[in-house]
């Protein structure tokens, strides 16, 4: 029972009890909240697997910014802080049945793979080992997103590029679509007529 | 390795659950958060126990990891992810302006 150990359970308890609250919350401000906790433990279980850059990104890109874009979703279409959508008795059963087996099928999974793969590096008091076991993975993730790819040479260049141009354009194509379009209104087409007529401007 | 793949299976399984049963379009897209995190941690996972990536010249016969090829798929996922989330707000937020109603259950107008 190492400290790695500790830490895994802790974040795992938070991510799982993340995850069962928001698939359990009715109220959408606290599946909110729930998913900030569930992504969070995430970001920790990230770090604990030796993968920092993930983990940080994680931490900025995902809980910084897809979720404070969910709850802004959330406000600006009035899914009510206390509105509460309710489902119908069966739907409830049967969708706790096709989950109940879904999470046996891969638990079932998770467990032979976890067998049939070894585990994490054990730590011997031979600080080599440790270091051997456990490698700097930030450097080279990062060179290999930039095209220089170790061993087999072969880097994440295009893709890095494909994704940013991608990123851009979703942005502008999301920003088009939100735009806030005016209500198609006679009554207030004839009272902007009136106004254009008297003022000039066109809205 | 088990227990990451065991919380990866229960935050898939939440998400799951999330986009059958949730009436709220955030909600649904709260759920497809949850099942693209269970993917990353699965990713990541097989990177840090998984067996080596492969060489430049393979052993046939050697089983073949995915190496740091993980944590870069981990990182698209979630770049990938901020893009459909921006989407999915400009949709649900025409949805809105159409309907009045974030309920996914009044888009009905294809229905035969």
């Amino acid at each position: 029972m190492t400290g790695a150990d500790v830490l895994f359970g802790v974040f795992a308890a938070l991510a799982c009890g993340g995850a069962i609250g928001v698939a359990a919350c009715r109220s959408v401000a606290r599946m909110a909240f729930a998913l900030v906790v569930c992504l969070s433990a995430v970001a920790g279980l990230f770090f604990l697997l030796n993968a920092p850059l993930v983990g940080a990104t994680q931490l900025i890109v995902y809980v910084g910014g897809t979720v404070v874009l969910l709850i802004f979703g959330v406000m600006l279409t009035d899914a009510g802080v206390g509105r509460r959508m309710k489902i119908g008795l069966l739907e409830t059963i049967f969708t706790t049945l096709v989950a109940a087996g879904l999470l046996a099928a891969l638990g079932w999974t998770a467990v032979g793979l976890g067998r049939a793969i070894p585990g994490p590096p054990t730590f011997a008091e031979d600080r080599t080992e440790v270091a051997a076991a456990t490698p700097d993975t930030l450097r080279p993730v990062g060179l290999k997103f930039l095209g220089f790819g170790g061993a087999s040479r072969t880097g994440f260049l295009l893709p890095f590029e494909i994704i940013s141009v991608h990123l851009l354009v979703v942005l502008i194509g999301a920003a088009y679509l939100a735009r806030a379009k005016r209500r198609v209104d006679p009554e207030a087409d004839a009272t902007r007529d009136t106004a254009s007529d008297v003022s000039g401007a066109n809205p | 390795m088990t227990g990451y793949l065991i919380v990866s299976a229960v935050l898939l399984t939440c998400g799951v659950v999330c986009m059958a049963t949730k009436r709220n379009a955030v909600g649904v897209l709260m759920g497809v958060e949850l099942a693209l995190n269970a993917a990353s941690v699965n990713f990541v996972a097989a990177a840090e126990f998984g067996p080596p990536a492969a060489p430049v010249q393979s052993v046939a016969g050697d089983a073949l990891g995915i190496g740091l090829d993980g944590q870069i798929a981990a990182l698209f996922v979630i770049v990938l992810a901020a893009a459909e989330a921006a989407v999915a707000l400009a949709i649900v937020l025409a949805f809105f302006n159409q309907h009045g109603t974030a309920d996914v259950d009044a888009a009905s107008e294809l229905r035969g």
